[in-house]
């Protein structure tokens, strides 16, 4: 332990070591007693208790850590909450020059800014390694999460307090019942009540007393909660524990059971639709360029990952808004794949048409440069695109049915695209010539259409399309130079499922295929069930080899 | 006109005389060291960083003086990321360069696809990743981890530290994982788990939807018993894995994951946020508090120019392997590749977590096993370690296949593939 309180604070306490009459307590305390027998002739004061909790955090082990961190919950200073926090994420260190216990902050260039726990004054700016951070481990950081909710339990906010309640029952520290029940009594607000009740159940499960536990097992068995079907189990398979007990959390666990299961089936749609969105979003843009124009791209997976690369780059810009970053991106990822597209419409495939072989090697080729370019340009390392918090997370639709909102809102976003390109190709003057050209060339050319300036178009279009779904793909995955490269290959499959140059094809094949993939998943595993589609869809195009939705017409027959 | 070619071309003669007659003094001068690292496609990623890392530490070797009285010289090729080129490359660096030594591979194809180049050339391989075992050979070095020496003692950890009790092995469908699965699984059942409390998985490379393994491995988290999952899912599929694990509201409070593949260098690219509390088992991490670790931190960002560049496990494995390296040419008294392969055996050198590395006679090297968990600025928080280190196993003793055959490269054995109990020597069939 370093030097003691110099601080406003300590000296206007009147110091003294106050020992609290807590069992946990002890074992630091006594450490502090000597510590304050030593040092007490030498300074005219004993130790401030709050300023003694916060360094007993700065031992190794875990187990001293804890105790300390339970001891610090119950010191009534306005730090506490503060000091709590900054060790949950992770901003507490230990200057290595001084011992000290100070808060840190990463600094953008590099280092960290300091500043002292107690007083929150500046103590300047260090490198990265002239500090060393407090470790947290897992069962800590439950325990601390436990400690801060325990004392944030009456804040205004509903949401915050059924976070809290939560992160109590999670931290199964049993001195913060208490705190639980007392809420509970003044509680008003119906959805708290059922948060503080479950935690109490959670806490009633471990009970010694027979009665209370089986009380708390008969109130659970409607309660979807994982902490209490945890426990349930535990319950059910312990041999220890008496006939009554065991029985009753087996009646609980079978209801809890059927209510979940009810909900497998949607659950497993969700997961169809929302990978087949993905496929959707992916594909699109090829069911244009290669429907349409007959142009097979292998590039377009790496148009995908510029767009990807473009919401980094747009967060990049603008590092304090997350949400709105994500927001301008599409457009901008939509312009920047869009003039990519052009550019290898101008300078390789214009010269290509007609020659699909050709074209494919180009363009693989073409798909080569660009990811080289981009490692060379950001680095072959990943880049992180942050998540808005509106997108992380999930959403509970019923008890026990809840859709991850990333998800979520990439389904809601491919259904827009998909509606927005329907309409520029049926209601546009653009979409028009598009159709025209892709039915019959030489009479669209006939009636005056410049069909080179439809095909840059076409491309450009498709291409930003691409580019658009990278900043959907940079919310789920990495964003990384082989990010398109797993794209490509699904991408081709879809279109081809669905029927070359058909859009609706496009979007039913590939939510048709996200659907099939995620209920042969559970039973077949990832792998084989990727198998197993593909060999579906060989069959499929040896019995129908225009897709789901062949294109009719002149073009459709030839 | 012809004024201009006159002037262009006395130039490119004096340039092409130059290169010519420095080329052989060069040779004759210098020790050549070979750097076999991808530094475009896919893994380019994990690699270059490895190949930095041979080139300071020849830099800082030639500032001491060099080796031998003569300079070291790197020679760096690039394979691409393209396992049959790792073998043509390979090839190049030995018979076209000449180089003594030649650091370098990382996915276990790769190595694999230019074993027979070293043996066949005789040549000297240090490798630096953790890998799968059941191989050893006269000419390769493993200075990364065997599963021993990673797998194992982080099963152990999680089963007396944490009380896990049921297992999900998650991995990525290739050798590696299906390996170290194979041997897990085995330890699992010889300690006493049973078949319903383990769930295997594999995934195809860059696996990017996770939904319902996810949903999966919290079904059969809840059966009340202690879960963990114990993840080779290699490179670029374990970010929307832990991203999925974080919004489907897995923490790893709930479900401990812990990964083999995933370091400093993996992390420094990522939003670290889901992942926090999350484990690795490793043999170095670069939080590790050693003053000998600060000091090659130190000259890192030194040489990188960068501050912010991290170090990690396989770092450390080239650098144990490279002064191991010197201190065998030092022995010997020349970079003969048989006269080192003898001397090199037994070598110590410190590592970076402030204890020593030995060879031993399999070939692969002793090294303590840290334990982490990830924290929000990408580096690890040691939370367990092995009391001393633990000499790698080339074949493991949990695998029916294996269990019998040892490695040993002295006389009188001289042998990767002894079996026990028939005392017959298999050659150098590793399969």
């Amino acid at each position: 332990m370093g030097r003691f309180g110099h601080t406003p604070y300590s000296q206007s306490r009147p110091t003294g070591c106050t020992l609290a009459p807590h069992r946990q307590l002890t074992r630091w305390l006594f450490q502090l007693g000597i510590v304050c027998l030593l040092i007490a002739p030498m300074q005219a004061f004993c130790l401030d208790e709050f300023q003694a909790a916060i360094d007993a955090l700065k031992t190794k082990s875990y187990e001293e850590k804890t105790t300390a961190a339970v001891a610090l919950a119950k010191i009534n200073h306005p730090k506490v909450l503060d000091v709590l926090n900054a060790f949950l994420n992770g901003n507490l260190y230990k200057q290595k020059k001084t011992n000290k216990l100070v808060f840190a902050q990463k600094l953008e260039g590099g280092g960290f800014a300091i500043s002292d726990p107690t007083t929150g004054v500046s103590l300047g700016e260090v490198r990265r390694r002239h500090v060393s951070k407090i470790g947290i481990n897992n069962r800590l950081r439950r325990t601390v999460r436990g400690l801060v909710a325990g004392l944030k339990l009456n804040q205004p906010e509903p949401e915050g307090r059924i976070a809290a309640a939560r992160s109590i029952a999670a931290s199964g520290v049993a001195e913060l019942q208490s705190v639980l029940e007392t809420q509970r009594e003044k509680e008003t607000e119906p959805k708290v009540i059922e948060a503080l009740d479950t935690a109490i159940v959670v806490f009633n499960l471990d009970a010694q007393d027979e009665v209370i536990r089986l009380n708390a097992i008969e109130k659970s068995a409607k309660n979807l909660d994982g902490q209490v079907r945890i426990k349930l189990t535990a319950i059910a398979l312990d041999k220890d524990m008496s006939e009554d007990l065991r029985i009753a959390a087996e009646k609980s666990l079978h209801a809890i059971e059927r209510a979940v299961s009810r909900y497998k089936f949607i659950e497993t749609l969700f997961f169809g639709l929302s990978l087949g969105s993905v496929l959707v979003l992916a594909a699109i843009g090829l069911s244009i360029t290669f429907g349409v124009m007959g142009v097979i791209n292998m590039a377009h997976g790496e148009l995908i990952m510029i767009g990807a690369y473009t919401t980094y780059v747009v967060q990049l810009l603008m590092p304090n808004h997350p949400e709105l970053s994500l927001i301008i991106a599409i457009p901008a990822a939509f312009i920047v794949s869009g003039l990519v597209g052009i550019v290898i419409e101008r300078c390789v495939i214009q010269f290509l048409y007609g020659r699909p072989l050709e074209t494919l090697l180009a363009t693989f080729g073409i798909s080569l440069i660009l990811q080289q370019a981009v490692r060379s340009i950001f680095s072959p390392l990943n880049r992180s695109v942050a998540s808005p918090d509106w997108m992380t997370g999930s959403i509970e639709i019923a008890h026990g049915l809840s859709f991850t909102l990333n998800r979520l809102y990439i389904l809601v976003f491919a259904l827009f695209v998909f509606a927005g390109l329907l309409l520029v190709l049926q209601r546009t003057r653009l979409g028009l010539e598009v159709r025209a050209v892709t039915q019959n060339r030489a009479m669209a050319r006939a009636m005056g259409i410049r069909s080179a300036r439809v095909d840059v178009m076409t491309f450009g279009l498709g291409a930003g399309i691409a580019g658009v779904a990278g900043v959907a793909l940079s919310q789920l995955t990495n964003v990384g130079p082989n990010l398109g490269q797993g794209y490509i290959v699904d991408s081709f499959l879809v279109v081809v499922f669905g029927g070359v140059g058909n859009l609706w094809g496009t979007m039913v094949a590939g939510l048709l295929l996200g659907v099939m993939n995620k209920f042969l998943e559970p039973v077949a595993g990832a792998v084989v069930a990727k198998i197993l589609i593909l060999f579906f869809i060989i069959l499929f195009i040896q019995k129908r080899p225009r897709g789901l939705f062949p294109q009719r017409g002149r073009s459709g027959e030839s | 006109m012809r004024n201009f070619r006159r002037i262009t071309f006395v130039p490119t003669l004096i340039a092409a005389f130059t290169v010519i007659f420095t080329m052989p003094v060069w040779a004759g001068d210098t020790i050549k060291v070979g750097v076999l690292h991808s530094l475009s496609g896919t893994m380019a990623i994990s690699e270059t960083t490895l190949k930095d890392t041979v080139l300071m530490l020849i830099e800082e070797q030639n500032k001491k003086g060099g080796l031998l009285d003569r300079k070291l010289e790197a020679v760096v090729v690039d394979p691409a990321s393209n396992w049959p080129l790792f073998a043509e490359k390979a090839r190049e660096l030995i018979e076209k360069n000449q180089v003594d030594v030649v650091f370098g591979c990382w996915t276990s194809v790769s190595r694999k696809s230019v074993l027979p180049v070293f043996e066949e050339l005789n040549s000297l391989l240090f490798y630096p990743v953790q890998y799968e075992g059941e191989e050893s050979s006269k000419n390769v070095f493993y200075t990364g981890a065997a599963p021993n020496q990673q797998a194992i003692p982080a099963v152990d950890y999680l089963m007396d530290q944490i009380g896990v009790k049921r297992w999900v092995l998650a991995g990525t469908d290739y050798v590696y994982p299906r390996t170290t699965n194979k041997i897990l699984e085995a330890y699992l059942k010889d300690n006493g788990v049973a078949d319903a409390d383990i769930m295997i998985n594999y995934t195809p490379f860059g696996h990017s939807d996770w939904q319902s393994i996810v949903s999966d491995v919290r079904k059969f988290g809840s059966a009340g018993k202690k879960t963990a999952v114990v993840s080779t899912i290699n490179g670029d599929a374990n970010v929307p894995f832990y991203k999925e694990l974080g919004n489907q509201g897995i923490s790893a409070e709930d479900i401990p994951v812990i990964a083999f593949s995933v370091g400093e260098e993996e992390l420094s690219g990522i939003d670290t946020g889901p992942l926090v509390g999350h484990l690795a088992a490793w043999n170095y991490f670069m939080s590790v508090e050693a003053d000998i670790n600060d000091a090659f931190i130190d000259s890192w960002a030194n040489y990188i120019e960068d501050e912010e560049r991290v170090t990690n496990d396989p770092m450390e494995a080239h650098y144990i392997g490279f002064n191991m390296w010197v201190k065998a040419v030092e022995k010997a008294g020349t970079t003969d590749a048989t006269a080192v392969q003898n001397a090199i055996v037994g070598v110590s050198v410190p590592n970076l977590s402030g204890g020593t590395a030995t060879m031993m006679p399999n070939h692969h090297i002793t090294k303590p096993v840290l334990i982490g968990e990830i924290q929000d600025d990408g580096q690890f928080d040691t939370v367990w370690q092995t009391s001393g280190t633990v000499v790698g196993d080339a074949w493991s003793d949990f695998l029916t296949g294996s269990k019998d055959i040892t490695a040993d490269w002295m006389s009188p054995l001289e042998c990767g593939n002894y079996n026990v109990k028939t005392g017959k020597c298999s050659g150098q069939s590793y399969e």
